[in-house]
């Protein structure tokens, strides 16, 4: 997982972590702005001809544009995001971590030709797979990197039960590194995916921070859970609401 | 310090960051303390509130802002704050939320304060203006040799093949089949009923379309192709070149060429420039590759593709108005020989003239002083 993430320093030294997307969802970002273009070219075919030769003028306009310019447009014009990759959440960024600009859209949407070749992106895929950063030729080229658009969990945003029930918060009475503190959060956003047992049992794994409750044997694990008490589940929980700022 | 009370000191500034980031949310607050509102937009602001029913404690916050401390904020004062403040959330550990939140703010400031826009224009109007007037002809200009070299691969065969088929007729078979042979003749024939493409001005806007859509992607394929060691490039040149002359060469010699050359002369100044410049931009990617210089080779390549999308970018413009002259202009049956071809000379001299004069050093220096003036006011 962490070899997909790129950073970029800032001026500020700040470093900005860019997770690179591979072909898979490319690819289904690339087959849903194909199938927008062909939808958009199928409609032109039903009504411009009707226009006569006037028409059939507008047609070829419009499917040099679709063809062309459609992504580039778009990528410039949208936070680099064609429907597509909007779709996917992922967008095109320079490697600096900026918006891509007129000419780095342009060329890497033009060297497309060359990913193609000799069939179906097959030049395209293979530089993929060997560069660090899922980068195809045009992306190389044009110093870009196509990567998953941030998107900020709000903590507010989340569950609202988990919120309500588990009011209370807990400060840990250890200090967490970085890696631990985002384990217990990520198990307090999946908590209501589990089983209440389940939940329980997975809580259990954290001694340390349990360390005044009064949990030992699996026997007393189960009375407990008859009378639907799953305390190491909630305090593990009240420490997520407190790394998470509820307080 | 800890957590809660990082939080507490810095948060306002945050917020407002939050604010300056998003354009719609700070015309929202400006609008909102506007008492003076016409009643479309009062009616519209009720509506917009009906449907704000969720307010998060996080949205209240921002309502809660004084819209002068936004107003007054300076942004990179600020962007440099919160990178400072992000530094210190990851240095002491604070909660990933925090951090998350913050790396996100300081993210998307980073995107717009580093964007990278035009100096000398606040427009994207005003830029492509520019680009036309002096960026597109200095690179044309500062890149010549490729250009050169491209011209040469294109026009030699080109020439070459109009003169070896006054003399041996038959080569004309050696780059087009008879079948295509058969049609350019029916085409120029000058008994035929419908000389040359002679059509309605309806078929003229369909040819427009037909010529935008098949000319300019060959220049588009003709420099995509450059990045394989200018290899496509070459041979798409050569070809266009051989091709090309071919067509000319056997229409003269069959004595058609009072139809052809007449046709062609007004397009061919922007339309042949056009596919050596896509050629010569082609070349430049990939001789960047073979012949690096003293940088990398990717280095190399980087800086070299930045410049032919210049290139290639206004020839493309350059196939658009070949595509509209040979759609409407060299179609026209009504107009005398004679004046195709002055059209079609003056048609070279101004593109010739307009490669060598435009976006001069003069120039440049006239726009400067305008621009001293203006900030010396």
């Amino acid at each position: 997982m962490l070899d997909t993430v790129k950073t970029a320093e800032t001026p500020e030294g700040v470093e900005l972590k860019l997770t690179c997307v591979s072909f898979y969802a490319r690819g289904v970002a690339w087959l849903l702005d194909i199938l927008i273009q062909g939808f958009i070219i199928i409609l032109f075919l039903f009504i411009l001809p009707r226009l006569g030769d006037f028409g059939l003028g507008l047609l070829y306009i419009g499917m040099f544009f679709l063809n062309w310019l459609y992504p580039v447009f778009f990528e410039v014009y949208f936070q680099g995001q064609t429907p597509g990759k909007k779709a996917m959440k992922i967008q095109v960024l320079l490697i600096d971590g900026t918006m891509v600009t007129w000419g780095a859209s342009l060329l890497r949407n033009l060297l497309r030709t060359v990913d193609f070749l000799p069939f179906f992106y097959a030049l395209g895929v293979m530089t993929m797979l060997m560069s660090r950063d899922f980068r195809r030729l045009g992306d190389l080229v044009a110093n870009t990197v196509v990567v998953y658009k941030r998107e900020l969990k709000d903590n507010l945003f989340l569950d609202e039960k988990i919120l309500d029930a588990q009011a209370q918060t807990y400060a840990p009475e250890i200090v967490l590194s970085a890696k631990e503190q985002q384990t217990i959060i990520s198990y307090a956003e999946r908590q209501n995916k589990l089983s209440p047992e389940r939940a329980e049992e997975l809580a259990l794994l954290a001694t340390p921070l349990l360390n005044d409750l009064p949990v030992k044997s699996k026997q007393s694990l189960d009375d407990r859970v008859n009378h639907s008490e799953f305390p190491a589940s909630d305090r593990l929980l009240g420490i997520a609401n407190y790394l998470m700022g509820r307080r | 310090m800890n957590q809660e009370q990082f939080i507490c000191a810095h948060e306002q500034q945050w917020l407002i960051m939050e604010v300056l980031l998003d354009p719609v949310l700070l015309k929202d607050m400006k609008e909102e303390t506007r008492s003076d509102l016409s009643w479309f937009k009062q009616w519209r602001k009720k509506r917009k509130d009906k449907k704000k029913i969720i307010i998060t404690p996080y949205q209240k916050k921002i309502r809660a802002l004084k819209l002068e401390s936004i107003l007054n904020a300076d942004f990179p004062e600020l962007y440099r704050e919160m990178c400072h403040h992000l530094s210190l959330a990851q240095a002491r550990r604070y909660s990933p939320y925090l951090i998350e939140h913050l790396s996100s703010l300081v993210d998307r400031a980073h995107q717009v304060f580093y964007r990278q826009s035009h100096i000398h224009s606040e427009s994207a109007f005003a830029a492509l203006i520019f680009f036309f007037t002096h960026q597109f002809p200095q690179t044309v200009r500062s890149e010549s040799r490729w250009v050169w070299l491209s011209s040469a691969v294109f026009y030699l065969p080109l020439i070459f093949m109009i003169v070896l088929v006054q003399f041996w007729p038959e080569f004309v078979y050696s780059v087009m089949s008879p079948d295509q042979v058969m049609g350019m003749e029916s085409m120029y024939d000058p008994q035929a009923d419908h000389i040359g493409r002679e059509r309605g001005s309806d078929s003229d806007s369909k040819m427009f379309g037909f010529y935008i859509l098949n000319n300019t992607g060959i220049g588009f394929r003709t420099f995509a192709t450059g990045l394989m060691f200018g290899v496509g490039s070459l041979m798409t040149l050569l070809f266009n070149g051989l091709h090309i002359g071919a067509v000319a060469g056997h229409l003269t010699q069959i004595g058609y060429g009072s139809t052809f050359w007449p046709f062609v002369s007004g397009h061919s100044a922007m339309e042949l420039t056009a596919i050596a410049l896509s050629g010569a931009a082609g070349l430049k990617l990939g001789f960047s590759i073979l012949i690096p210089g003293r940088k990398s080779r990717y280095q190399s390549l980087l800086d070299a593709a930045k410049i032919s999308v210049k290139i290639m970018a206004g020839a493309a413009v350059m196939f658009f108005i070949a595509a509209f002259i040979e759609a409407f202009w060299s179609s026209s049956q009504t107009i005398a020989s004679n004046v195709k071809y002055a059209v079609g000379i003056a048609m070279w001299l101004l593109v010739f003239s307009y490669f060598t004069f435009s976006g001069q050093e003069k120039n440049q220096s006239i726009k400067h002083k305008a621009h001293k003036k203006e900030l010396e006011k």
